[in-house]
């Protein structure tokens, strides 16, 4: 028998499937292309959700590692397209799998950077501190010329993946949908891992938890870089879904529409992120179309959702989250 | 009322000669309506919608989209433009860094891009394409002028610009034509608010003038402060920084400062008296050299569309190559790499009753070409 | 470099720390009393900033706008404490966090629907118009001396007002004991409206001050936002000796680094290059100090007893 909440879960899914391939069939790819955001936002905000949903870090930074994946996917289209050596000789590539590797290793290494100095603060401190080394990030992009500064990178041709051509927008949704996926059902595997309830239990009760024996700086700092590599995958994706990187990807506006998805979506729960990005996208693109104003009410209606209804689309659609 | 009678003479006077040949044409105009760098793109909406309503043109529809300076909301937008809208041309973009993530894609998907302000070397140079005209400018240009204008009066220039690409062509472009010492060269934050270091630098520096590219919001800034530092080196830049637009929030602080511009308000030709006319009676303000741009853009969209069918490439790029419009920045051709040339002037900023504007005071350049195109290779 | 230029580098460090006092002084104390984390304090500031520009284009009298800057930033705060904020208190950061992250896009896009999208005009009045002689020889803008002296004056009232008076008792009560306040009887709720539209009003006078020195719209808050949180993190969160000392050092090391950073790189590069590379090093320099700090004091300089 399947619970409510998976049963909304998997409707999602089935969703976020039918609606693009329906639009495609029907000549208007455009939505595909939406379908696509949606899933690349919800890859990137699942990978936050690691940190904030399981381990109760909220990264105020993650827009340093959406940004820095797109990076590594930018430059190293470029250097394969112009085909000039990247660094000790190695070339570019625009092969996606390999791409991705790339980015999720940067992210990874520069979240284990981070998370080793911000990891020793906690509360606001944690909040403040990553939001500062996403600012010292975005500002070393802005200023670094050599691969376009503020005027960001243009990646002329898609990055490809075998098998499939990546110009066609559809291809280029079911590649991202299957990455979300399987990124899903790590979440998953996490979650229920030993490594996962200890991350849960130090949220919980740190006290507790170290007096077991287990090192809660280690299991953090391990589930934020974990994290840093999934929202960097997002990134190298996202750049593809441009065709353009730039330091907007790293702003703190990009760090706080992260944490927006995940308390739209339901805080903590696999398919907040899903969720969330699915109904910001859906926001953005129905109240920009009605008025020029639609920050304004987009504000309104974030407010509304952290004041009235705080267990986002997932809690009123499934009902309370099971883990606290 | 008047507003009315007068738009549509203006429309019916138009129409007569323009409504021999009629296919639809679909643009998309992208640009920035909300944030902080709105303004610039209310006007150029403002500029191009008036020569696309002076056109009398039925057949052009316009949809507007704002992109919020944000490269990735215009990139989305362009996608659903081309692919759901399915527009012919794509236009508006207002900043380098958001033209450079749209127009390359946009032309490789065959749809013709005509750019109202941004100007990036990239694609005026070995990168250009035949889907790509720029109906402004080269965003080195208005540097350019300015050092050739450095080199009558000043020895030694201080020279500063944004630490981002567009700062760093515009001290480039600065330099390509100034032959005298350059006492320093500094490159600040960009979206810095306070001057007050670089002003220090500039008082300890010894030079004879000052050339600083800042716009929008540091522009403002800088200028509010420089003229209460006590610091009397004159100041000098591209008209960007001193365009209509921020003119009324910098003040007086700006009278008398010299800058470059391929077009003022008082600019003495007949399209140019009849634009700022039209404009003012239809927006109720001056236009600024945006409104001029988009509006030039608009002309030559609409002068193609009148005698080829957009979907017929090769005719409408050729027609559009033609550029057949009465500019109010006078004359006005296409050089090989489908950008402007033009006559580029030394303004002055003066006051015109209460409000500050921009006088002409003498040309620099005439004719002038930008350097990117001999790489062009069309 | 000459000790002229030194000096005037010194004091524009040291007006850009008094500044971001103002506004790192009102997150703190709310912070400290309430435990609330306002991301949209630099949209009050706007608020200031907007408030004055339009009092005084119509009136003619910067000083009549100076009043209005505090007047409105006040009200708009006990306006947002009153229906937002106070939903908050007892929510866990991120709320809170996303919450003043939606007040933010509410204010920004609801000013540029009452003003415009243009920058608004707003001069310096002429009593602090000009520059006066440093030793040295070289000239200083009285405003920015007025700055200070303004910022020295508020941080001494700061002073009175929270170690002399009543009110002053019920906030150091506040952050100390958040519960016993309320048993011994004291208003808790008119006390945190109280301090909440204090600090809006502090972010409203550093907003229309600053207003006059640069350019006022939309979005302007932002960055001084951020440099005020970096100041708090410095200083210890919580605590305005903490946010005063973060202040002048983030206002004096940001300063001076984009001064000295890139004559450094000048050394090994090229004019321009350094130029370039020592301005991208000069913008991160802040932010690295705060991480340097953080990583061997993570409560930051001044740690307050709760935070």
């Amino acid at each position: 028998m399947l619970n409510r909440e998976t049963l909304v879960n998997l409707i999602l899914a089935a969703l976020l499937l039918a609606v693009p391939l329906m639009a495609n069939a029907f000549g208007q790819p455009f939505y595909v292309t939406l379908a696509t955001r949606v899933a690349i936002l919800a890859l990137a905000a699942t990978g936050l959700n690691l940190a904030l949903g399981l381990g109760g870090l909220v990264s105020f930074g993650h827009a340093a590692f959406f940004g820095i994946g797109g990076y590594a996917a930018g430059i190293l289209a470029t250097h394969a397209f112009s085909g000039d050596p990247l660094l000790l000789g190695l070339s570019g590539t625009n092969q996606m799998p390999l791409i991705w590797l790339v980015a999720m290793l940067v992210a990874g290494l520069v979240g284990l950077l981070i998370g080793l100095i911000s990891l020793r603060t906690s509360g606001v401190y944690f909040i403040m501190i990553t939001l500062a080394f996403a600012q010292m990030v975005y500002y070393f992009a802005i200023s670094w010329p050599a691969y376009g500064g503020e005027d960001g990178l243009s990646i002329l041709v898609r990055n490809q993946f075998p098998g499939a051509n990546t110009m066609k927008p559809v291809s280029f949704f079911l590649i991202c949908y299957a990455v979300l996926i399987v990124a899903l059902g790590l979440f998953v595997l996490i979650r229920g891992s030993r490594f996962g309830s200890a991350l849960q239990a130090a949220r919980q009760n740190e006290v507790r938890v170290a007096t077991v024996g287990i090192a809660p700086y280690r299991i953090r700092l391990t589930a934020f870089a974990i994290s840093a590599a999934l929202t960097g995958l997002a990134g190298a994706l996202f750049a593809d879904l441009n065709r353009f990187v730039s330091p907007s990807m790293l702003s703190w506006h990009m760090s706080g529409e992260l944490i927006v998805l995940i308390i739209l979506g339901g805080t903590g729960r696999l398919f907040g992120p899903l969720a969330g990005a699915a109904l910001f996208v859906i926001f953005e693109y129905v109240l920009g179309g009605l008025t020029e104003r639609w920050q304004f009410f987009l504000g309104l209606i974030l407010l509304g959702t952290v004041l009235f209804a705080r267990g986002g689309l997932l809690g009123l659609l499934a009902g309370k989250a099971r883990h606290g | 009322m008047k507003k009315l009678v007068s738009a549509a003479t203006l429309a019916l006077s138009m129409s007569v000669s323009s409504l021999a040949f009629a296919e639809p044409v679909k643009i998309g105009m992208i640009t920035t309506l909300s944030g902080g760098g709105a303004g610039l793109g209310i006007d150029t909406r403002d500029g191009f919608m008036l020569a696309i309503k002076q056109a009398g043109n039925s057949e052009i529809e316009v949809i507007t989209e704002d992109d919020g300076q944000k490269p990735e909301l215009a990139v989305q937008i362009a996608d659903k433009m081309i692919q759901s809208d399915q527009v012919d041309i794509l236009t508006g973009i207002v900043w380098s860094n958001l033209l450079m993530a749209v127009a390359p894609s946009a032309v490789a998907q065959g749809k013709f891009y005509v750019s109202t302000n941004a100007a990036p070397a990239a694609l005026a140079g070995e990168n250009c394409n035949p889907l790509y005209f720029n109906a402004a400018y080269q965003n080195d240009n208005l540097h350019e002028a300015m050092g050739e204008y450095a080199n009558k009066d000043y020895k030694k220039m201080f020279i500063m610009a944004p630490n981002y690409p567009a700062g760093k062509d515009s001290l480039t472009g600065f330099k390509r034509f100034y032959k005298g010492e350059v006492a320093s060269e500094v490159y600040t934050q960009v979206g810095q608010t306070d001057y007050a270091a670089e002003i220090a630098q500039i008082r300890a520096s010894g030079a004879d003038a000052v050339f600083a590219f800042l716009p929008g919001g540091m522009g403002i800034a800088f200028m509010k402060q420089y003229a209460q530092s006590g610091v009397d080196i004159p100041i000098m830049g591209p008209g960007f920084s001193f365009s209509q637009d921020v003119l009324g929030a910098i003040g007086d602080a700006a009278l008398g400062v010299k800058n470059s511009g391929h077009w003022a308000k008082d600019l003495d030709n007949e399209a140019n008296k009849k634009f700022v006319e039209a404009f003012q009676a239809e927006y109720g303000r001056l236009p600024s050299i945006y409104a001029v741009q988009a509006y030039d853009a608009g002309q030559l969209i609409a002068s193609a569309a009148a005698k080829a069918d957009v979907k017929d490439t090769e005719a409408f790029r050729a027609e559009l190559l033609k550029a057949d419009i009465q500019s109010p920045r006078g004359k006005f051709k296409f050089n090989t790499n489908q950008h402007p040339i033009q006559d580029i002037y030394v303004r002055e900023v003066v006051k015109d009753g209460d409000v500050l504007t921009n006088k002409i005071l003498a040309p620099v350049f005439t004719d002038h070409e930008d350097a990117y195109a001999k790489d062009c290779k069309m | 470099m000459t000790l002229a230029l030194a000096l005037e580098q010194l004091l524009n460090g040291l007006q850009l720390g008094v500044m971001l006092f103002l506004m790192a002084a009102g997150l703190t104390l709310i912070f400290g009393v309430m435990g609330l984390i306002n991301l949209a304090h630099g949209s009050l500031y706007m608020v200031g900033a907007f408030a004055c520009a339009a009092v005084a284009a119509a009136t003619g009298s910067f000083w009549l706008g100076l009043v209005a800057s505090l007047a409105c930033a006040a009200a708009a705060g006990a306006i947002v404490e009153l229906l937002v904020i106070r939903r908050l208190y007892d929510r866990d950061h991120l709320d809170q966090v996303l919450a003043t992250f939606a007040l933010i896009l509410m204010f920004s896009e609801g000013t540029r629907w009452l003003f415009g999208s243009f920058p608004l005009y707003l001069d310096i009045p002429p009593l602090l118009q000009g520059a006066v002689a440093l030793p040295g020889g070289a000239q200083y803008p009285v405003y920015r001396l007025a700055i200070i002296a303004a910022g020295a004056l508020v941080a001494f009232g700061l002073y009175l007002l929270i170690g002399k008076t009543r009110l002053g008792m019920r906030i150091r009560a506040g952050e100390s004991d958040r519960e016993m306040i309320g048993a011994l009887g004291v208003d808790i709720r008119t006390l945190y409206t109280v301090v909440f539209a204090l600090g809006a009003a502090l972010a409203g006078l550093a907003g229309a001050m600053v207003g006059a020195l640069q350019s006022v719209q939309v979005g302007m808050g932002e960055p001084v936002l951020i440099l005020a949180f970096v100041v708090i993190v410095i200083g210890g969160i919580g605590s305005i000796k903490g946010a005063l000392l973060g202040a002048l050092l983030v206002g004096v090391v940001d300063t001076l680094g984009r001064l000295l950073l890139p004559k450094l790189v000048g050394v090994f590069l090229q004019p321009a290059q350094a130029g370039m590379i020592g301005g991208a090093a000069a913008s991160m320099l802040i932010y690295m100090m705060m991480a340097l700090i953080l990583a061997m004091k993570p409560r930051g300089l001044f740690p307050a007893a709760h935070a």
